[in-house]
């Protein structure tokens, strides 16, 4: 029983050293990268000289510069996460495109959803409300129109008319 | 001579926009007629004497008068009579310009109606359009003028002015530096005009909410006054829109049509409080609620119109020490900040006063839905707000800036137009006030079933993504209900009245004006939607450097390199364009020209993809790069947009719409 736990735990250590013996999702080192596999880095970068334009649609002289250094770690067998996080440290968190869920960056998250959120509760709090004010509210609309001035002289003219009408038909 | 009457022209407009001002309050204030009437009239004058400046900027812009600043700026000798008509728009001080011509355009027009039921509002509707004219000519005036000279002091410096400086000389140059080759496309010629006129018009609905709260008018007159004129600017805002998206797809050279860009997202901003008023205004109109709703989004979506223009214009959006720099910033903040307190100011203090009467029995309800659909618009403008606004905040707080990218959006529009897209299968089959399970089942039935065929056809075809699958199911149950309904409706029309299809059509569409436009308008939105999932979802891309006669694949595609010409354009460009074949189960069936443009006025290059585009897909490619020996190959990019033109067609009907519900009705004759 002994000799099979620590035959288990001799093949997990193995493994576990080989995963890390691995670059996680990294390219094969030496293989040249493709067009495609810069690209596919360089969508999710942006270039803080050219705002709001991703790395792979920038046709500048500065963004093509990035592409071919994203183009050599590649080769060199760099991860996509070490190639954002080299550019991250050299040009800071505005090469990413949206704020990293760190620190200050997490009110960008939290803030629409807090506001919409209230601002659902109060829509649901307020339909919970004016159902249990159903009944008062429609009397008191009733009665507000019983007190409008305006309705004496022109409603009622209209009701007569109708009245007239209805029962001219007859 | 043309640029001293253009100048003076504006600053006589100028004038009269501070005497209408000051004659509408007095006039008000004292009741005396006489002074509102003057108001009027110098209101009416504005467009005219705006259209005489507007008619010199062109004259100056056509006939390349390089001596003023901006004409220099944004024309050349190369560029031909129409683009030099476009430069109008095609700088700060022009666009301005433009801004307030079409702004005037609309002051004008609203005093032209009859004012008999409405005489108590017409001085307050004068006020608040004159004062954001008068802004506007502000800015022209003092700080972007249109007209200013060029001149030259003694060490060299150049500077910028109407009237000479003391000790220098005027400049005349031979030449200017051009437009910016991406406002060339004819989409850019009719883009800016549009959105433009969506953020001008929704002035007039503004105008009419702070004049109401001003006289205390607790009626619903101010929304019946401003309806047509919120649908056209609604219309406009929306295609000033769409065609900004189709001008990215053919311009920009990245395969797609909407980057969440910032600038985007300025003229987004009041589309979506614009979109959520006219469903607000829906339940006001049918149901007498939400009062108070209908005005904070009617002002809503003008201070966005406002705060879109500030932040674009102000240099906000580069960074804060930009805003500090630039000449309109601040003045533009006091603007924005005094209309925002004002409104504020006469909102809440008419709050009580503003409260409707009636109340929502259940959100299973037509107002229920409608206000649902409210809340999900103003969803997502909160999202897009603070998306703009935090990489500022973000520089103010802790001194970086970060980029608030597409990611961060389609994470919460996804879900929110799937939301909508629900909503848009029951609120034309729910009633007003409640209705049951029941009935909606009986309603939705036949639509559902149609709906689960439409869908069967992609899943037998392959399609295996369960969310596309899901989207496509939506778009299908929303048209299958519309169209169900219309047909309904015809055939009830053929069944008592014994009529022909076409004019049973004729008279259901006639008679049905408001359910049915807002019908075709869904079914717009949904072939849109049909679009925007195509590209979403299934859009793939690859790029490549391939020889002469070397090929790229992309999904069922092979395009061919053939040959690449450089040549010189007469209208000073300097043309790179590939001849690129497009094969199909190995037989050429299209031929394209994609290529780099380069504008030697303005030292600017331009890529304009070639673009195969059917009913199907579109086959989107891009000269990405070439050796100067061309046997050495191109790098092309290639996307594959699939449905993507049905987003454009959708556009079509989406006028038609649009159109529909705006047109006038011929007034019924009455009795004698």
């Amino acid at each position: 029983m002994k000799r099979a736990t620590n035959t288990w735990l001799g093949l997990s250590i193995l493994i576990v050293l080989l995963m890390l013996s691995v670059p996680a999702a990294g390219f094969a080192q030496g293989s040249d990268p493709t067009d495609d596999d810069v690209n596919a880095v360089a969508k999710q970068l942006y270039c803080p000289v050219c705002e709001n334009i991703p790395l792979d649609a920038c046709g500048t002289a500065a963004c093509e510069q990035w592409r071919g250094i994203i183009y050599d770690k590649l080769k060199e067998g760099w991860s996509e996460d070490q190639i954002k996080d080299y550019f991250v440290a050299q040009y800071g968190d505005r090469v990413l495109a949206e704020p990293p869920k760190q620190g200050f960056n997490w009110l960008a998250y939290l803030v629409p959803g807090l506001v919409f959120a209230g601002g659902s509760f109060l829509l649901y709090r307020g339909f919970d409300q004016w159902k249990k004010s159903a009944p008062a509210a429609e009397e008191s609309a009733k009665k507000s129109l019983d007190e409008d001035p305006s309705r004496d002289v022109y409603i009622s003219r209209v009701e007569d008319e109708l009245k007239k009408r209805s029962g001219g038909s007859k | 001579m043309v640029a001293e009457i253009g100048f003076g022209s504006l600053f006589i407009t100028l004038i009269f926009s501070i005497y209408g001002i000051g004659a509408a309050v007095y006039g008000a204030q004292h009741r005396n007629q006489a002074w509102i009437s003057s108001a009027k009239n110098a209101m009416q004058l504005v467009f005219p004497l705006l259209t005489i400046s507007i008619a010199s900027l062109l004259y100056l812009l056509v006939n390349n008068h390089f001596e003023v600043a901006y004409v220099a700026d944004v024309t050349s000798t190369t560029m031909p009579a129409y683009l030099k008509m476009t430069a109008l728009w095609g700088g700060q001080a022009g666009s301005l310009l433009f801004w307030s011509w079409l702004l005037a355009a609309f002051t004008s027009a609203v005093t032209l109606r009859k004012w008999d039921r409405d005489q108590d509002l017409l001085p307050w509707v004068i006020v608040v359009n004159l004062v954001t004219l008068t802004f506007f000519l502000i800015l022209n005036v003092f700080y972007e003028n249109p007209f200013n000279m060029i001149w030259q002091d003694v060490s060299g410096g150049y500077s910028f002015s109407f009237i000479q400086p003391l000790g220098t000389i005027q400049i005349f140059p031979v030449q200017g530096s051009g437009l910016n080759p991406l406002l060339r496309h004819p989409g850019m010629i009719i883009h800016p005009p549009m959105q433009y006129l969506g953020f001008v018009g929704f002035i007039i609905p503004f105008s009419f909410a702070i004049a109401t709260l001003i006289t205390r008018r607790t009626d619903d007159r101010w929304i019946q006054l401003s309806r047509g004129w919120t649908l056209w600017a609604w219309l406009f805002l929306s295609l000033g829109l769409i065609l900004g998206a189709r001008w990215a797809y053919d311009v920009l050279g990245w395969g797609g049509y909407w980057g969440w860009d910032p600038v985007e997202n300025s003229a987004f901003m009041p589309w979506l409080s614009g979109t959520a008023y006219l469903h607000a205004v829906l339940i006001k109109e049918k149901r007498g609620m939400f009062k108070q709703l209908t005005m904070v989004l009617s002002i809503l979506t003008y201070l966005l119109v406002i705060f879109g223009t500030f932040i674009t214009r102000s240099g906000l959006l580069s960074s804060v020490h930009s805003f500090a720099q630039s000449k309109i910033g601040p003045v533009f903040l006091i603007f924005i900040s005094l209309t925002i307190i004002i409104s504020v100011w006469l909102m809440s203090s008419r709050w009580r006063e503003l409260r409707s009467k009636q109340i929502i029995r259940s959100f299973f309800s037509r107002e229920g839905l409608i206000i649902i659909s409210v809340v999900l618009f103003l969803g997502l403008l909160v999202t897009v707000f603070w998306g703009v606004l935090f990489p500022i905040i973000s520089e103010l707080v802790i001194g970086q800036k970060v980029t608030v990218g597409p990611p961060f959006y389609e994470r919460v529009a996804a879900p929110i137009f799937g939301a909508l897209l629900i909503l848009m299968i029951l609120c034309p089959l729910a009633v007003w006030t409640f209705m049951s399970y029941k009935n909606l089942g009986k309603l939705l039935w036949k639509p559902f079933l149609i709906s689960l065929a439409g869908i069967a056809f992609p899943i037998i075809g392959g399609l295996d993504k369960w969310s596309a699958v899901i989207a496509f199911w939506l778009v299908t149950f929303v048209l299958a209900v519309n169209l169900f309904e219309i047909a309904k409706r015809i055939n009830i029309r053929r069944n008592t009245e014994d009529e022909s299809w076409w004019s049973s059509l004729a008279r259901v569409l006639k008679r049905n004006r408001r359910s049915l436009s807002a019908m075709i308008i869904h079914i717009a939105m949904v072939l849109m939607a049909l679009g925007i999932i195509g590209i979403e979802f299934f859009q793939t891309e690859t790029q490549g450097t391939i020889a002469e006669g070397q090929e790229l694949q992309l999904a069922p595609y092979t395009m061919e390199y053939e040959d690449l010409e450089i040549f010189d354009a007469p209208d000073g460009r300097n043309v790179a364009r590939a001849v690129v074949l497009i094969k199909k189960d190995g037989r050429v069936i299209d031929k394209i020209y994609p290529r780099r443009d380069y504008y030697y006025d303005s030292r600017q290059p331009v890529t304009i993809p070639g673009v195969r585009s059917t009913l199907l897909d579109d086959f989107y490619v891009i000269l990405v790069d070439w050796k100067e020996v061309t046997s050495d190959g191109a790098t092309f990019k290639v996307y594959h947009n699939p449905l993507v033109k049905w987003l454009w067609i959708g556009t079509y009907v989406f006028v038609i719409g649009v159109v529909f519900a705006t047109w006038p009705e011929k007034k019924k004759k009455t009795a004698k």
